[in-house]
């Protein structure tokens, strides 16, 4: 830290702080559902809007554009799908779930028509492809979140 | 009684640093309002109806400062005690619509607006913004704005032909701007080949396409047309205003689509009346986090033909329609102050007053703000001086 701002400053304090504060987050009767789903069936739910026909991943209540009501509107999707977008993320930070460098994919599973992120494991950054086809591995832990996905990796 | 239109009148920004260690966020804001104050001769309301200021507007982001209705602790240093203090916790310049809708409303003449962001307090600001994301689908797998700003570049430089090549010409153009500009963070020139061996942060984005860590501060004084000339001879009038949102998961949307900006142009256009910006402006400030985001942004606010920006970069466009005097966001503002700086960069050329960057004879300019990655909330601002003509 640039601490040449001379005289005035020279015992001038910056306190070290931490904001550590457990929270519990509701996941919805519809985010429950899916969660509950993923880890114990391995199985990956959407849900499908009847207006406009759009299945979304992951699940939500209401639909933004329509403003259906989607709660029970389920539709089993695919364990594989592919890959829409990427980026190669090379800085480290505490909020990261790998080890710089990983690769972050936009994937949208078969059957559904929006993409979730994830971590996309056993290619090289230089060989990964918007359209390559890709499956979940699951973790063999449970997590309760998104992360009961492992991660994707590429279908051989 | 409400007035029909209102004015900025003043404005002061704390030189911005990559970290203000030696000001706390009390003393960033005091230190710009004091400016307007002495600029403009304004006092704080004494008792009902002296004229003075009575109603404040702030900026500030609770996680940035590390304390919730983080407004609240620096009531003394705006002049907010015994006075009336709202907060916009988006990015700054929503904050100037919101008080340009206090005056055209009636509810009062005059605010000071007052906005602070100091990114350095946290370890890392990406750390900050992956508590933007959904705690069970989003959050755990690191999203932050750096990363889906690029997955949003992936997608749009795809869409628009914009090269890595462009990405440093955006970069080495604003380092050069922001170089006359004594507020600006990141002041050192670089070259091409500097930006373009860059290290990888996260493709395609190099450490050099991203705006630096940033410190600040920016005051405002706005005021109603009839009270307008107590405190400056050269308004600054808004003209336009408009917002725009896009889904909140980046899997819902297309990240290219530029939607949420382009409706808010539109909004922000009617109002002011403006049917050809390409030629009706003088000059543009955008809200380039990134180096991709300057071309897609002209693009959004109709400086550029849609899917085009790689060619209007190639054919000088950024030179020819003056866009970021000031060197742009990629020279250095905190995130909730982005939008707000590019309206004082307005301001300031609208006034005549930005010395060697000055835009001969501006008239009109047009400034854009996002609030969230990738431009979730698209803000455009459009203000004009009296040589305007209105």
């Amino acid at each position: 830290m640039n601490q040449d701002k001379g005289e005035k400053y020279k015992d001038a304090y910056v306190v070290d702080g931490k904001l550590a504060l457990p929270y519990q987050y509701f996941a919805g009767t519809v985010g429950s559902k899916f969660l509950i789903a993923l880890r114990d069936k391995r199985e990956i739910l959407g849900v499908r809007c009847d207006t406009c026909g759009k299945v979304y991943v992951p699940p939500r209540q209401v639909c933004e554009k329509d403003f259906e009501d989607l709660g029970d509107k389920w539709v089993m999707l695919g364990n594989t799908g592919v890959v829409t977008n990427f980026t190669i993320v090379h800085k480290d930070d505490k909020h990261r779930p790998r080890k710089a460098p990983y690769i972050l994919a936009m994937i949208k599973l078969d059957g559904a028509d929006t993409a979730i992120p994830h971590v996309l494991e056993m290619v090289q950054p230089e060989n990964v492809e918007i359209g390559m086809e890709v499956k979940a591995v699951f973790s063999s832990e449970p997590t309760n979140t998104i992360l009961d996905i492992d991660h994707f990796e590429p279908v051989l | 009684m409400s007035a029909k239109r209102a004015a900025i009148c003043a404005v002061a920004q704390l030189p911005f640093e990559k970290a203000i260690w030696h000001k706390r966020i009390q003393e960033m804001c005091f230190d710009v309002v004091e400016p307007v104050l002495e600029q403009t001769g304004v006092k704080f309301c004494k008792k009902p109806g002296d004229g003075g200021i009575r109603s404040i507007v702030t900026v500030s982001d609770d996680v940035f400062d590390a304390r919730t209705i983080s407004n609240n602790a620096i009531q003394d240093a705006v002049g907010a005690h015994n006075r009336g203090e709202d907060k916009v916790a988006m990015d700054g310049i929503n904050a100037i619509a919101y008080a340009v809708s206090c005056i055209l409303s009636g509810h009062d003449d005059l605010i000071l607006l007052v906005g602070h962001c100091k990114e350095s307090q946290a370890e890392s600001r990406n750390m900050c913004t992956n508590l933007a994301f959904d705690p069970f689908y989003l959050r755990p797998l690191g999203l932050d704005f750096e990363t889906l700003n690029a997955l949003q570049a992936r997608d749009y430089m795809a869409k628009s032909g914009v090269t890595d090549e462009h990405l440093a010409k955006v970069v080495v153009r604003s380092r050069r701007n922001a170089a006359k500009n004594p507020v600006a963070n990141a002041r050192d020139e670089v070259t091409m080949e500097e930006v373009m061996n860059s290290p990888m942060a996260y493709d395609p984005l190099r450490e050099l396409h991203i705006y630096p860590q940033s410190d600040g501060a920016i005051a405002m004084l706005i005021a109603g047309e009839d009270r307008v000339k107590e405190f400056t001879g050269k308004p600054v009038w808004v003209s336009g205003f408009g917002n725009c949102m896009d889904s909140y998961f980046p899997g819902d949307k297309d990240l290219a689509s530029n939607f949420p900006l382009k409706k808010a142009a539109k909004l922000a256009y009617r109002m002011a009346g403006v049917t050809d910006p390409a030629k009706e402006f003088d000059f543009a400030e955008l809200n380039d986090a990134a180096a991709y985001q300057l071309p897609m942004w002209a693009e959004g606010v109709g400086l550029c033909a849609d899917g085009a920006g790689g060619e209007w970069i190639d054919g000088g466009g950024m030179e020819k329609m003056n866009v970021n005097p000031s060197g742009g966001m990629l020279a250095g503002n905190p995130i909730m102050l982005g939008g707000l700086a590019r309206a004082a960069e307005l301001v300031i050329q609208l006034r005549g007053d930005a010395g060697e960057r000055q835009v001969a004879g501006a008239r009109r300019g047009v400034a854009n703000g996002t609030t969230g990655a990738a431009g979730q909330l698209q803000s455009v601002l459009v203000l004009e001086n009296d040589r305007a003509g209105r």
